[in-house]
């Protein structure tokens, strides 16, 4: 079966998450969505599943137009999505699982229902028990389960939203030779993945998506440069780079690690000094935000120290962390920085040092006009949180830090930002730079960490894979250790 | 103002006049009796009128607990905590309160301050434990709440069969009558007592201004809106929750306080009246701004005292006023809802459009 998304947009008040998606999948391939968290991917394939209705744009099915109100819809159509949590009842039987989706309401045949299960796992080499319950199951099985049981409902178009999530390296290579099979009987499978590698291993064909666009096409196998390139961005040659003196060392880690997941490898050492700004590159969710967690004392270790402008607080809670003149900024500017339903004011007074029982708002209210005024942000001083834009709320961050740090930790600090307002964070943060701060920032834009760190450390697979001197590298070789390639390995995975 | 504006203003009266109308209906009065005998009942007819006094005092020391109740969950609900377990905090209130007038001896004044504080104590100390539980154990407020509702209500029915039993009466009906000097001090020929009246508005007032006017109240209202970043921000959060559950429980005990020495004058098995539970309703109701927890909180109360001359006077069974609150509150909240939905859409359509 044949499927063409065309132009399709969705927005979510000023966030286009889709922005004029257009994809051909044929029939009997094997297509992977690549595109870093926040793409727009998984709106793209809720559009798809009929979890969501797109703004516009048409969906055509092997020639015909179709129009999708719900999942109900979509899996009636042919089109099966296989979530990133498989949608699995945990009390429920594997059976009662298989059959809960299916049309009418009135008659359920387990036995009939057992064997026509059985047999699809057979035909997969499936192995799973119809009367188990589901919570004894492997996310592996349950993925297996909602696979047999999208084909058993009539799925001629299976979508998979990040199936690697959670589920070992054998139940994943099972996962793939079943993919594939599928694709041989004509399916048309949608890989949607934010890991280059597994793309590169599965697909026939990808679509690369950044910023709600696609951004690239391209038949597999290509050179994974050339994919790291689609996804982050041609990075521009480097220009303009000041060179400021560097003080003493501000932030320290020695011989670090983390008990166990991410980053409990290999021991981490690192040394930021003052004036210094250090790049976190990578995959999302490759270790960089459990690095940054370290840093800021958010994120207990099992080995090493960790020292803020000479001071061990190994162990210390994350106010000492504040204490010290530490900031981090996480990406989530609405979820871990900002405070909905408050005021720009009341945002001011709960950041500034102002320590006095009782507020006193009209002194309040007047520095926050002069920040709202210095900061160039758009809106008033009574404005609340959630009605800024994605820029103006990223300024309001930046206008609440003290103005001594010895530290700044931030999460792409530009990300869905417009170019006016990137260049302004930047500018803020060189001044900060130059007062002394030591700035460790975690981006998914190869430009913006070539263009300001002075060193790029690149993460892979939680640990760190290189550690590069910003002068000296290109973005030949950031692309390469991002897909997890070191120079040495050559095709190591 | 557009049509469909002010009618989305009118939309929750008219929901709840529709549906109060609409159940008197169907318990087969006509809507209009009821309601007359009930603000006769609760605050005479004319209202305020002569030989009122009794009814009046009655309705107004209902009204004490509910607004105390009211005024603690503000501040509950501020920090993002449902407190369910603010019956129990009544209640251990009532009891800290009926200990010290009990077994102290002290000249009225003092043992009247006494009693209030044993009481705010004995809610504070309430309200920390199921902080506790939540932030040290993981609980979930709504559950540790009601598993210590039970256990103070429990431990009120045993405080009244054993240990502090009627002389020679084994008997669930309470406690002995305090002695005088703990009683709160009321009008005459009423129970109305304007101390309570008094700590009341203070507390409604003090609610207002934390929240008005001062840094605890903006951070209590940060980690209610946003937890992660009012740490990030460096406010101790768990610190600001359990100190959100003391104030709430020290006024529900004094709430506690006042059903036991200025209402019932002894320690009954349902000591609280189910006020802290009509209290949430209030607070729902009152959308968590203070002032409006006063009219309210009254309007409940005078329900709650009133509807018991139903069945004498209509044929109507008196339970039927607990039916009344319960719709008036869903209609209410199903109204202000429903308005605030098409509010919604309304400006959703106004930005497509633009």
């Amino acid at each position: 079966m044949s499927l063409e998304l065309r132009d399709i947009h969705k927005h979510y008040g000023p966030v286009r998450a889709n922005d004029g998606i257009s994809i051909t999948v044929e029939a009997g391939t094997l297509h992977g969505l690549l595109g870093e968290n926040g793409a727009g991917k998984s709106t793209l394939m809720k559009v798809l599943s009929g979890f969501h209705s797109a703004d516009s744009g048409e969906i055509v099915l092997d020639g015909n137009h179709i129009k999708l109100a719900s999942p109900d819809d979509a899996i009636a159509a042919g089109i099966g999505m296989l979530h990133q949590d498989p949608l699995v009842f945990l009390p429920f039987s594997a059976i009662d699982n298989f059959v809960l989706g299916s049309p009418g309401s009135t008659r359920l045949d387990r036995t009939e229902a057992a064997t026509e299960f059985v047999e699809l796992c057979d035909r997969y080499g499936f192995n799973i028990d119809p009367d188990v319950p589901a919570r004894l199951l492997t996310v592996g099985e349950r993925q297996q389960l909602e696979i047999v049981r999208l084909l058993w409902l009539g799925a001629r178009v299976l979508i998979l939203d990040e199936p690697t999530t959670g589920i070992s390296a054998d139940q994943r290579a099972k996962l793939f030779v079943t993919l594939k099979a599928l694709a041989e009987e004509g399916m048309s499978v949608i890989f949607v993945s934010h890991k280059l590698e597994e793309v590169a291993d599965l697909c026939e064909r990808v679509t690369v998506m950044t910023r709600g666009k696609v951004v690239g096409e391209a038949d597999l196998p290509i050179a994974p440069e050339r994919l790291v390139e689609m996804m982050f961005g041609q990075a521009i040659e480097v220009k303009d780079r000041i060179n400021v003196e560097l003080g003493t060392p501000q932030l320290s880690l020695a011989d670090v690690r983390t008990a166990s997941g991410l980053l409990s490898d290999e021991p981490i050492s690192l040394d930021v000094q003052a004036g210094e700004v250090i790049g976190l590159a990578g995959m999302e969710g490759s270790g960089q935000d459990t690095f940054l967690r370290i840093c800021a004392g958010m994120r207990s270790t099992k080995t090493g120290s960790v020292s803020i402008g000479g001071q061990d607080l190994t162990s210390n809670h994350y106010r000492d962390f504040l204490a010290a003149d530490l900031k981090y900024l996480p990406a989530g500017r609405l979820e871990e920085g900002l405070i909905e339903g408050l005021t720009i004011t009341e945002h001011f007074v709960l950041a500034g040092d102002d320590r006095s029982f009782f507020i006193d708002w009209s002194k309040a209210r007047r520095r926050a006009e002069a920040q709202v005024d210095h900061f160039t942000i758009k809106g008033t001083e009574a404005s609340t949180a959630e009605s800024l834009s994605g820029g103006n709320q990223q300024r309001l961050l930046l206008a609440m830090l003290p103005a001594d740090l010895t530290v700044l930790l931030m999460e792409h600090p530009t990300r869905g930002l417009d170019i006016e307002s990137a260049d302004w964070v930047w500018e803020q943060l060189l001044a900060r730079r130059e007062a002394g701060t030591a700035i460790v920032f975690a981006s998914a834009d190869l430009d913006e960490l070539l263009r300001y760190s002075d060193r790029i450390l690149v993460f892979f697979s939680g640990r760190v894979l290189g550690e590069l001197d910003a002068n000296a590298t290109n973005v030949d070789e950031i692309g390469l250790l991002i897909g997890g390639r070191t120079e040495e390995s050559g095709a190591e995975t | 103002m557009t049509r469909s504006r002010l009618f989305d203003l009118l939309l929750p009266g008219l929901v709840v006049v529709v549906s109060a109308v609409a159940l008197l209906l169907l318990a087969g009065t006509n809507p209009w009796d009821p309601i007359r005998l009930i603000v006769e009942g609760s605050i005479g007819w004319p209202p305020f009128g002569a030989g009122s006094s009794a009814k009046v005092g009655d309705t107004v020391m209902v009204w004490v607990p509910i607004a105390l109740a009211s005024a603690g969950l503000i501040v509950t609900f501020a920090a993002g905590m449902w407190n369910i377990g603010i019956e129990g905090q009544i209640i251990m209130g009532a009891i800290a309160a009926a200990f010290v007038a009990r077994e102290v001896t002290a000249p009225r004044p003092l043992l009247i301050l006494l009693t209030i504080v044993a009481g705010a104590v004995g809610g504070l100390l309430w309200g920390l434990l199921v902080g506790l539980l939540r932030t040290v154990g993981g609980v979930n407020e709504i559950f540790g709440g009601l598993g210590l509702d039970f256990v103070a209500i429990s431990l009120t029915t045993y405080l009244i069969i054993d240990p502090w039993a009627r002389t020679g009466v084994a008997s669930t009906s309470g406690t002995d009558v305090f002695a005088d000097a703990a009683i709160l001090p009321s009008l005459a020929g009423s129970r109305l007592s304007p101390l309570a009246v008094v700590i009341a508005l203070l507390a409604i007032a003090g609610v207002w201004l934390l929240f008005r006017g001062t840094l605890y109240g903006l951070k209590l209202k940060a980690v209610g809106a946003n937890r992660p970043s009012a740490f990030l921000l460096g406010i101790p959060t768990n610190r600001f929750l359990l100190g959100a559950f003391m104030i709430c429980g020290a006024l529900a005990g004094i709430a506690g306080t006042s059903q036991a020495t200025g209402f019932h004058f002894k320690l009954i098995p349902s000591i609280s009246g189910n006020y802290g539970f009509l209290a949430i309703l209030v607070v729902l109701l009152a959308r968590f701004r203070a002032f409006w927890v006063i009219p309210i909180s009254f309007f409940f109360a005078m329900i709650a005292v009133g509807s018991s001359q139903l069945d004498l006077r209509l044929d109507v069974n008196s339970t039927l006023g607990g039916v009344l609150q319960g719709v008036l509150v869903l209609s209410a909240m199903f109204g202000l809802g429903w308005a605030g939905l098409r509010v919604q859409r309304r400006m959703a359509e106004e930005e497509a459009s633009t």
